[in-house]
């Protein structure tokens, strides 16, 4: 009888060890949990703050901001005309150089047509192309007409990095193990990193152009994995406080979202002051924005930015 | 015989004993997670008694008026300018709106654009000594509205018209740049008998001030249209309210004056930026024929330094304050300088660095801009009840 109760109580020592040992296992497996945690180990470049550039000079800030200069690779459509339009007469003007890539010609407006329907295949001729003609441009922003962009935070946010530096940034995310900069938000390169990713689109098993061959990855992924053979890594564009710049959503959006979530807070829990990009904006409230950024203000309320960038010529809306 | 004994008895332990402890593990972690959740519950209670008493610290409550008691600033910005103006042109903002409206858009007011005004008094029929509203003693409704209007501008002249030098009145759907507007002013005097907004030119000659789109009248105007009604020279004629507050203003002496800016465009806007910046009213539409200076549809619609707008909804008002005072573009010298008002000490030197060349000229005419082949569905917002040619109000 003693004996009964002995292997009782050993069963349940050996019960109790035997959850322990199998629930500890399943901590260690990497949960949905923990993911979102990790998020915080990918790279993220950072815009210089204000106190960052009061140690350089006048003149180096000259310099810089004379040499920080934006080549725009614009993806367009015939089938999305009136966004191709709105980004023609708005914020492309703001690039040193905007050149439409188009799938087909259209009548109406002007482009580099790429003919060719495939996506991932018209990207690839496109940074080919820029690449070829960038002259003495150094930086690349690949964009949707979807997309709203304000280049000059753009220039800001890589003003102190050397474009003879790989770069790719914007806002990143990750798909498994891949990390990729979403296209809606749209894609900085430097110089160095387009070379890069022009010599290897020359490899057809690693870059191959009709893309992987059982399914379809998107072209950001599929531009991920090219750049990842060069070692080339997504980073997260962010303003001086760790504030995202790239916005794959609308300002409206995010301004509902906020006063749902920081109600008592809800233009600084926002959006940076020095954003990007947004996407999904109707082409009225891209020229709403471009007013918005461009020209209204509040009289007196003056901002002593250390670098100068000069509107366009020739332009009535900003 | 002794072992399926042991062996039943030895399982019956396993199963007790891994039950037990599963049973105590999730439990430690359910407690575990109440911690930190009621951790940062905790935080989230002291953050948000934070920003009450931050709240607190910005206005000084006396009676229904809010007085500011600083005025916005932005972190890394030079608001000498800023300040000046605001010690040098006080406005009082009243804002017009309904107890059924706090919730859903008053409040949005009181968060944005209000807290630029020096005092802001929200006026109300009845009132609520929380948000603070005034109570006005009316009944609520379209036909309300002058009476509203009446009572509340006789109540800002009996408790604060030594308090501030113009007196502002916006609808609780108006997006007011109160910076802008001290620059409209910064060149008149409040002894002058003068009142701005958006001018109409229908029902009174010199013209009236759309309701909607704000309109502010200076010390000297609010004493003669109180004075107006003392000597029945001014009466509750009708209920529009802006085409009587106009025929008031004209029989009492005050001017209508032109707050266009130094290009001949626009400030106060009757509808909002989309519409002026990218609709294309039809000819048909009330507002071609009652606008008193020449329309202007594209970029031209609107002054840099643009004072109001209206038909703004709630999360509006929040996109427009992040337009106007945090979203730029870092380090873009603006086209267009205005002319620093007179007698100022910060001059424009401030904002205009490292010009090379002179201004271009602008066209400021009232010509309409290239047109786009978009045909668009030009009816604005109607606001409930807004019937143009018959009688136009806020």
């Amino acid at each position: 009888m003693f004996s009964e109760g002995g292997s009782f109580v050993k069963g349940m020592l050996l019960g109790g060890l035997f959850c322990l040992v199998v629930s500890l296992l399943a901590s260690f497996s990497p949960s949905t949990e923990s993911g979102s945690e990790d998020h915080h180990n990918h790279h993220h470049v950072k815009a210089a703050s204000k106190d960052e550039l009061t140690h350089l000079s006048d003149s180096h800030i000259k310099e810089l901001s004379n040499q920080v200069r934006v080549y725009c690779v614009i993806m367009v459509q015939p089938k999305i005309l009136v966004y191709w339009a709105t980004a023609a007469e708005t914020w492309s003007k703001h690039c040193d150089k905007a050149v439409f890539y188009t799938s087909e010609q259209s009548k109406a407006l002007e482009a580099v047509d790429l003919n060719e329907k495939d996506e991932w295949a018209r990207l690839r001729k496109a940074l080919k192309h820029a690449y070829d003609n960038a002259g003495d441009l150094r930086w690349f922003f690949v964009a949707q007409p979807t997309t709203f962009a304000i280049i000059e935070n753009l220039k800001y946010l890589v003003l102190t990095k050397d474009p003879s530096q790989p770069f790719y940034l914007g806002n990143a995310m990750k798909s498994g193990e891949l990390e990729y900069v979403a296209y809606d938000s749209g894609i900085a390169l430097s110089y160095e990193a387009l070379r890069r990713l022009v010599n290897i689109f020359q490899d057809e098993d690693k870059c191959p152009e009709r893309g992987r061959a059982l399914w379809k990855l998107s072209e950001d992924k599929q531009l991920a994995a090219c750049l990842k053979y060069t070692g080339v890594f997504a980073e997260n564009g962010e303003d001086a406080h760790g504030k995202g710049l790239f916005n794959s959503k609308s300002v409206e959006t995010l301004i509902k979202d906020s006063m749902s979530d920081n109600p008592n807070n809800v233009v600084e829990g926002c959006c940076s002051d020095m954003a990007v990009t947004f996407n999904g904006m109707s082409p009225s409230q891209m020229h709403v924005m471009m007013f918005g950024v461009y020209r209204l203000r509040p009289y007196g309320h003056n901002f002593l930015d250390s670098l100068v960038f000069l509107p366009p010529e020739g332009s009535e809306n900003d | 015989m002794k072992a399926p004994k042991y062996q039943f008895s030895f399982y019956a332990g396993f199963l007790v004993g891994t039950i037990t402890l599963y049973v105590f593990l999730r439990q430690v972690r359910f407690e575990s997670t109440l911690l930190s959740q009621h951790g940062t519950n905790l935080n989230k209670v002291s953050d948000d008694q934070e920003q009450l008493e931050k709240e607190i610290k910005k206005w000084r409550k006396e009676g229904s008026a809010l007085f500011n008691l600083e005025h916005p600033h932005h972190p890394g910005e030079d608001g000498r300018m800023a300040d000046e103006l605001y010690k040098k042109v006080r406005i009082l903002c009243w804002v017009m709106t309904a107890p059924k409206n706090l919730e859903k858009k008053t409040r949005h007011v009181k968060s944005t654009w209000s807290r630029h005004c020096n005092i802001v008094i929200f006026m109300s029929s009845v009132e609520d000594p929380d948000f603070p509203t005034v109570g006005l003693g009316t009944k609520e409704g379209r036909d309300q509205l002058y009476w509203k209007t009446i009572k509340a501008f006789h109540y800002v002249y009996e408790h604060h018209i030594n308090e501030a030098d113009w007196f502002l009145k916006a609808d609780d759907d108006t997006y007011v740049i109160v910076d802008n507007l001290r620059l409209v002013l910064a060149n008149h005097t409040p002894e002058e008998p003068v009142y701005f907004g958006r001018r109409f030119k229908p029902y009174v000659k010199q013209g009236y001030m759309s309701g909607g789109a704000g309109y502010v009248l200076s010390k000297e105007a609010l004493r003669r249209f109180v004075g107006g009604f003392k000597t029945n020279v001014c009466t509750h004629a009708s209920s529009t309210e802006d085409v009587e507050m106009g025929r008031c203003m004209e029989k009492v002496g005050v001017l209508a004056g032109d707050s266009r800016d130094s290009m001949q465009r626009e400030r106060f806007h009757p509808f909002v930026p989309e519409q002026h910046l990218t609709h294309k009213f039809p000819k048909s539409f009330w507002y071609w024929s009652y606008c008193y200076h020449p329309i202007s549809e594209g970029p031209n619609c609107c002054s840099d330094l643009s004072v109001s707008f209206h038909y703004v909804g709630a999360s509006q008002m929040y996109l427009m304050e992040y337009y106007t005072y945090h979203l730029r573009a870092f380090g873009y010298n603006y086209h267009y300088q205005p002319p620093a008002p007179l007698g100022y000490g910060i001059e424009k030197s401030v904002e205009v660095k490292n010009r090379p060349a002179p201004q271009k000229n602008r066209r400021g005419d009232g010509e309409d801009q290239s047109r786009t082949d978009k045909r668009q569905n030009a009816d604005p917002p109607q606001a409930a009840g807004k019937d143009p040619p018959a009688a136009p109000s806020g």
